[in-house]
């Protein structure tokens, strides 16, 4: 791929630029990254490139925590700020507080809508299933069908017993 | 399957079979996927990246959409046939950069393919001829569940599958159209649907991806957003906008028809003229008078050549495709004189 400046050298940088809004993606060779990013430092301060797109509104308080490391593959969030990109899954825990307004920000929305991965799928089903047999306990003590409430309840055990075994996810 | 097998293939976004081919090539739908606790590919060691190119292979080889499909490491790909295969839409240009621990799993009719330890440790792929957005999602959503029985996905509920880039975080999906728009180039008015689609979240790229410039009025459309929509929504919403695409593209090329044919046949024949007897030819002018030629077949002005072959054309004459029907290195002067040969030979029948 070319650079999409020059249009001459191979792109070896890629940057996230957002205006108005918008994300644009720019492939840039070395030369050109460098006189984009000091132009766009200039315009917007460094900020605004994806890896710096957290907000950090209070930056004494949260010099600290720019340190705070994913206890999972190490990346520090200052890491990402220079990088743009996480270092694995746990990161979005890691950096939980972070990354909710960063997503709300590329996305317009931090909340997932689309499918989960089967096995996922099963436990949600279940914890449906728990609310389900829960309000039936309720309606079968309110309307006094003791026996119908005993079968049920022995059920929604059961399922609790199983979701605390350890989760195969 | 070899690599050399694919040369006598017809990939499946050329074969101008699926609806609205005269001006849609291509629809692809590709998914991100990453696997729990393992590093992603750019911070990963050594063994963490063997150990995710290892399970993700051996997964795929049991998947039933995936039987026979062919693994290609890339540091066993010298870099012409890592060039081929991005010419041929089986992976990104990014993945032919370092080239150690990552494959590419192409199935035998080149509809899907799975990038391994690309940004992602999975970027798996379905495409399909023409405007068929639905039935590629339909395919991928099917290889992706059974992928998910024997992977363990990194997944949070709240926020879906995560990525390297949290651009692509949610669904993990991006829908991408190809489409050839040369009548609202020619009329100027291509810049007025690129804005509107831009406010729409989608982007525009050109035939190869993030980067590449539009040639040949070729113009790749996919959706931004991947949090906060579900599959279908993502899938309803690219369908929604292509089809209004394709009506202003048709309604610009009746536009020209009806004001200036003479202009237009003079274009394309013009086109075909030069392709027809040219010695030398860069990749580049090629590809902007093969568009012509395309736009005279759909308008019913060129009449003995069909589409397919046009079609062939534009990808048999890219650098690399080149170099592997003459089985060795040509440079650019060689590979002008060889180009301007083979489209003659295709051309004057
Ligand atoms: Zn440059
Ligand atoms: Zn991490």
């Amino acid at each position: 791929m070319l650079c999409d400046i020059c249009h001459k050298n191979p792109a070896t940088v890629h940057l996230t630029e957002i205006v108005d809004n918008q994300m644009t993606e720019l492939h840039l060779c070395e030369e050109c990254a460098q006189a984009k990013s000091a132009q766009m430092e200039q315009q917007f301060g460094l900020s605004d490139l994806l890896a710096g797109m957290a907000e950090f509104s209070k930056p004494q308080k949260e010099a600290q925590d720019l340190n705070a490391k994913c206890s999972n593959c190490g990346l520090t969030y200052t890491d990402f700020r220079k990088i743009g990109r996480l270092g694995c899954g746990e990161c979005y825990t890691s950096f939980r507080k972070y990354l909710a307004p960063l997503l709300k920000r590329i996305h317009g929305s931090n909340q997932h809508l689309g499918k989960s991965p089967l096995k996922i799928s099963r436990v949600i089903k279940k914890k449906m299933d728990l609310q389900e047999l829960r309000n039936r306990l309720k309606t079968a003590i309110e309307t006094e069908a003791f026996e119908e409430a005993a079968k049920i309840r022995d059920k929604i055990k059961e399922i609790e017993r199983k979701a605390n075994e350890p989760r195969t996810l | 399957m070899k690599l050399n097998d694919l040369l006598s293939h017809q990939s499946e976004w050329l074969k101008d079979t699926g609806p609205n081919s005269n001006i849609v090539i291509s629809s692809r739908i590709r998914l991100a996927r990453n696997l729990e606790k393992i590093p992603f590919p750019h911070w990963a060691n050594q063994s963490q990246s063997e150990q995710s190119l290892g399970q993700v292979v051996k997964t795929t080889q049991k998947v039933n959409f995936l039987k026979g499909a062919t693994v290609f490491n890339l540091s066993e790909l010298d870099n012409i046939d890592k060039q081929f295969l991005v010419e041929r839409h089986l992976m990104s240009y990014e993945h032919t950069q370092k080239p150690d621990h990552k494959a590419v799993i192409v199935d035998n009719e080149e509809i899907v393919s799975i990038m391994v330890n690309e940004e992602d440790h999975l970027r798996m792929q379905v495409m399909q001829s023409g405007f068929n957005i639905f039935e590629a999602w339909s395919i991928i959503n099917e290889i992706d569940d059974a992928l998910a029985k024997e992977l363990n996905f990194a997944f949070l509920l709240e926020w879906g599958y995560l990525t390297a880039c949290p651009t692509n975080t949610g669904t993990g999906m991006r829908g991408s159209v190809m489409l050839h728009l040369p009548a609202l180039v020619m009329t100027r008015a291509i810049d007025r649907v690129l804005a509107a689609i831009a406010k729409l979240s989608f982007t525009t790229r050109g035939l190869y991806g993030e980067g590449t410039q539009a040639m040949g009025n070729f113009f790749q459309i996919s959706n931004q957003v991947s949090l906060g929509l579900s599959e279908d929504d993502i899938v309803t919403n690219i369908n929604g906008l292509i089809r209004q695409v394709i009506d202003q593209e048709n309604q610009a090329r009746e536009t020209m028809l009806s004001k200036n044919k003479a202009l237009l046949e003079d274009r394309v024949n013009r086109s075909l003229g030069i392709l027809k007897s040219a010695h030398i030819i860069s990749s580049q002018e090629t590809i902007e008078l093969l568009s012509m030629v395309r736009l005279g077949y759909d308008l019913g002005m060129v009449k003995n050549i069909e589409r397919s072959r046009i079609n062939e054309l534009f990808i048999i004459t890219q650098p690399a495709h080149l170099q592997k029907l003459e089985s060795k290195k040509l440079s650019s002067q060689e590979r002008d004189v060889k180009r301007a040969e083979i489209v003659r030979s295709k051309l004057n029948i």
